[in-house]
């Protein structure tokens, strides 16, 4: 039962990236490209997405605890720090690149489509490789 | 390439995503966040861990299925760059998305929702990259990437 629960969540979030465009290279550069064939779409699916989850966790996280586990599971790292902005810059030069970040990329694997396997197994090696430097001089966490 | 200014089906598909996040911290207290889940498949820190990732993943990659059923098209994946860029891009996108401590979703979305200082970072730095990325790459290398 939580299985189907995840599941059908995974796949509200998946449409939400098709609807969205953001399983679209084209459409997700042309949002970076202000001084080209510029396209502000994504703006809207990034406005949709964080005004819905900042009314919803508001009232979901006065709550004790969620439904289906005992505790909420939030990160607790509050510093701001050199390693979150360099991964962060080298996460936006891959996304300007290649025009898939994760979340747009994952659900897209349904297609088949060439491009979205070569950039999901690429993207696989780039975070097995950091995990294993991270994991000997433990820097960096994920959320 | 251009592409058609989507407003209201962008706005629909981001109340989606909005919907799965909320719903994931209302019944799992977790983070709707594409990297954890992805890595926390691939290596998770505790053996529970694993499966209800696994099974949102199995979701996600079910939706452009769900989406032919619904509508009779297929999910439109233009690329208007070589192999060697999405080769490149991914390897950097899954070292920086991993120290970085997240993405889109993750800091983007659920982190800035709930006000986080690391997240709101985050998302300017890498919305500043991508942007300036796009620009070299477009406007002064001129397409050859």
């Amino acid at each position: 039962m939580r299985f189907l629960i995840t599941y059908v969540i995974g796949l509200i979030f998946g449409m939400g990236i098709i609807f969205g465009g953001m399983a679209n290279p084209a459409k997700v550069l042309n949002f970076f490209d202000i001084a080209g064939t510029w396209d502000p779409s994504l703006a809207f699916v990034m406005g949709g997405a964080l005004g819905v989850t900042a009314l919803g966790y508001r009232f979901v996280l006065r709550r004790p605890a969620p439904r289906l586990d005992d505790v909420f599971h939030l990160p607790t790292l509050m510093r701001v720090d050199g390693t979150l902005i360099a991964g962060s810059a080298a996460f936006g030069v891959g996304w300007g690149l290649a025009g898939f970040c994760p979340g747009g990329a994952l659900p897209a694997i349904g297609t088949l489509d060439s491009n979205v396997l070569i950039f999901t197994c690429a993207m696989i090696i780039g975070i097995i490789a950091a995990k294993l430097i991270q994991s000997r001089s433990k820097v960096g966490v994920t959320v | 390439m251009p592409t058609e200014f989507t407003p209201l089906a962008s706005l629909g598909g981001g109340i989606l995503i909005g919907f799965a996040a909320v719903l994931l911290m209302a019944n799992f207290g977790r983070v709707m966040g594409a990297t954890g889940i992805l890595a926390g498949v691939l290596m998770p820190n505790h053996s529970g861990d694993r499966g209800w990732r696994a099974s949102l993943l199995a979701g996600m990659i079910s939706a452009p299925t769900l989406y032919w059923l619904i509508s009779g098209q297929t999910v439109a994946v233009q690329v208007p760059v070589s192999t060697t860029a999405m080769i490149v891009g991914g390897l950097i996108v899954g070292v920086g998305v991993t120290f970085g401590g997240g993405c889109t979703s993750g800091h983007g979305v659920c982190g800035i929702a709930r006000l986080s200082p690391r997240s709101l970072v985050a998302t300017v730095v890498f919305m500043i990259a991508a942007v300036v990325t796009v620009y070299i790459t477009r406007h002064v290398v001129g397409g050859a990437i």
